[in-house]
């Protein structure tokens, strides 16, 4: 595909985003789920939530599999979805003999479409936020546009979301629409779907289920009492007037940040947002391959430089260079708030609780004592 | 445990206004359930935060690697083996540490109970021997000894083997557990079936390495996964690379893991490598009687020869 191409659906994706005057809501009786999934498998790859020992995951679904809704959320984001943690992009020979000798050709791969079904309002606004990355003027990166673009975004409102999520305060919510196609909500014996795009249309239809029901209703009053069911919080006001290099050199502050750190790559592998990736080459006899790993700027790996020195060789440097990021320089730069959707992730899973909250929550009393300052 | 936490408090202060110490090393309150937070003090201010519960399972050794001050650390029984090996690896001075000595009654396992709850667990507190959950789905207790990490469970030396402090009179060692009925099962397994045991056991990782991080003993300044020149191992989500990362890591530990829990604690899917580590332990036993880290008189056996080691391998 083309980047003229890639940019022509990117631009036919926003504006059936922007359809919204034509919106309609879908009642799907539970009784017919599972043959409506039977249907969408003749057009689609199904993905959903699937529990495994103790987490929910998100995996294809076989005939015969239904996703399991009974979750807060997946363990790993559903970034996976677009983005796998290895991907591979070329292939090549070494063997001399063959005509194909060093040429990269590109791996094939399934661009069939896919519909992942129960992703939260969180993750799929997250991969709004990654795909500012994927998609710019200058670049657009066609497997992962590929991969987009082949998915139907198909989410679950959260009404009991958890004592870490803080999705409200990040720019998100429990019943976002920002990502998806197709929003449902569980009404008891029924769920009912709010279509949100063509896409989502589509994906509808695939499944049979065009009963049109009258349950704004049904939306805003969940809307709102999922919305008072999240009791954290983070405070982002000051963040954009936060003088940047000062806020880089509170030294005290990202030390006392910092010190817990082990510069695991926990919360960077299953934050939703988290987008940087290494290339590898990997020769096996005469065949080699090219891919793209996930990598973690908490790995002192990731700034090394070929002459062995390391710009970011202290853990207190990649601390705040994450925070900084998601919390600063993303701010800064696309205008568009913190790089981060408030999903709890890391907050639940870092093995020595760092919490992003509560550095969001410091870095943003910084950028106030700041502000003052100037005034002053 | 409370108690704990007041003396800590206690030694602390006192050991930073004597300039015995430059900060003292311990844990301060987390900010989710069972979950506190590594933590350093350097005023007396700082030490306020400082807590002790059964909640600290994150081993402090780890955050002595290096380190050029005089440190004040708090210490479990496992803390307390590793800063041994440390000191005798070189990675800091006995002179510069004065241990705060800590009995453990053992850590509590966050997954384990998070499983036994209906909902989200909202808040754990305890007294003496009961562990309160609070959840979204109600309420429950727990006996401490229901609910321990697998490897405080079957702990051997709860009691720290080197301190200049003690927060406490000593606990009861536990002298009736069966250390290694896990890695008995495994060895009895045929290859085909342990090769699908371990299968199964690392299909989950992310390869976040949170297990080597935590761990104290994985200080290499270039580990072997992340060495590029020339690469040694693969960087995907390959299973063969990351069995590789598992297994090799493990060999690391020979002789020197003490089974503090740390990897296992740390790992965001629940993996137990601690099956690999815990079968090198017992080996390091039956043939060496080596316990890791209780002494600072003799080194590994691995890092050093003596006539009479076993050779029954050489055939």
């Amino acid at each position: 595909m083309d980047s003229h191409r890639i940019n022509q659906l990117t631009h036919q994706r926003i504006n059936q985003s922007r359809r919204d005057t034509d919106m309609k809501i879908v009642a799907i009786d539970k009784k017919d789920w599972e043959k409506g999934l039977d249907r969408l498998r003749e057009a689609y790859r199904l993905i959903g939530p699937v529990k495994e020992d103790r987490y929910h995951y998100f995996r294809e679904l076989p005939q015969g599999q239904a996703p399991d809704f009974d979750f807060f959320n997946t363990r790993i984001s559903a970034k996976e979805i677009v983005y796998p943690q290895s991907e591979d992009l070329f292939e090549y020979t070494l063997d001399e003999t063959k005509e194909d000798y060093h040429l990269l050709k590109e791996v094939e791969k399934d661009y069939s479409p896919k519909a992942v079904l129960g992703i939260r309002p969180c993750d799929a606004k997250a991969v709004e936020l990654v795909k500012l990355n994927f998609d710019t003027d200058d670049y657009k990166d066609p497997y992962w546009l590929r991969a987009w673009e082949a998915t139907t975004f198909v989410g679950l409102a959260c009404d009991s979301p958890c004592s870490t999520c803080f999705c409200t305060t990040a720019g998100c919510g429990p019943y976002h629409e920002e990502g998806l196609d197709v929003l449902l909500a569980d009404d008891g014996d029924r769920y009912v779907a709010k279509v949100l795009t063509e896409k989502g249309e589509n994906f509808m239809k695939a499944a049979g289920w065009t009963e049109g029901a009258e349950a704004e209703a049904r939306f805003e009053s969940g809307k709102s009492a999922a919305e008072e069911k999240i009791v954290s919080t983070v405070s982002t006001e000051k963040l954009r007037s936060a003088d940047t290099l000062a806020l880089h050199g509170n030294e005290e502050m990202w030390e006392d940040i910092s010190f817990s750190c082990i510069n695991c790559g926990t919360c960077t592998f299953v934050c939703p947002t988290c987008w940087c990736f290494d290339i590898q080459d990997e020769v096996h006899g005469k065949q080699g391959r090219r891919m793209r790993n996930w990598d973690s700027c908490m790995f002192p790996i990731f700034t090394v430089h070929t002459t062995g020195h390391n710009p970011r060789g202290t853990k207190l440097q990649r601390v705040r260079q994450r925070f900084m990021h998601k919390l600063k320089y993303f701010v800064d730069k696309y205008d568009a708030g913190i790089m981060c959707v408030g999903c709890g992730r890391c907050v639940q899973q870092c093995p020595v609780n760092i919490d992003i909250r509560r550095v969001c929550d410091l870095m943003d009393r910084y950028g106030a004592t700041d502000a003052c300052a100037v005034e002053g | 445990m409370v108690n704990y936490s007041d003396k800590i408090r206690e030694i602390s202060k006192r050991l930073l206004k004597d300039c015995k110490v430059d900060m003292i090393i311990g844990f301060r309150k987390g900010s989710v359930p069972m979950m506190n937070e590594p933590h350093f003090a350097r005023t007396a201010e700082d030490v306020d935060e400082l807590v002790w519960d059964s909640n600290c399972g994150i081993n402090l050794a780890n955050y002595l690697t290096d380190r050029k001050e005089k440190i004040g650390v708090a210490a479990k029984g496992c803390d307390s083996r590793n800063i041994v090996t440390h000191i005798l690896e070189n990675k800091i001075k006995r002179e510069q540490l004065t241990i705060i000595g800590v009995p453990c009654k053992g850590m509590i396992d966050k997954r384990k109970i998070a499983g036994l709850v209906e909902g989200e667990v909202l808040e754990v507190t305890e007294d003496e021997e009961q562990i309160n959950v609070k959840s979204s789905g109600g309420k429950k207790s727990f006996k401490k000894t229901e609910v321990l990490q697998e490897n405080c469970a079957v702990c051997i030396h709860r009691n720290p083997v080197v301190y200049d402090e003690m927060v406490a009179e000593p606990v009861p060692e536990q002298t009736d557990v069966d250390r290694y009925e896990d890695v008995r099962k495994i060895e009895e397994m045929d290859p085909e079936q342990r090769w699908a045991y371990f299968d199964d056991l690392f299909k989950e990782c992310i390869r976040c390495y949170a297990c080597r991080n935590a761990c104290p003993l994985c200080y290499c300044p270039t580990c072997f996964v992340d060495e590029a020149k020339p690469q040694w191992v693969g960087k995907s989500q390959d299973p063969i690379d990351i069995r590789t990362f598992h297994f090799l890591r493990a060999y690391h530990c020979a002789g020197r893991c003490t089974d503090c829990g740390a990897c296992q604690r740390a790992c965001p899917v629940g993996i137990n490598m601690r099956m690999l580590t815990k079968k090198l332990e017992k080996d390091c036993k039956d043939l060496y009687n080596w316990e890791a880290g209780l002494t600072l008189d003799s080194r590994p056996p691995l890092d050093f020869y003596r006539p009479d080691d076993p050779e029954d391998f050489i055939k």
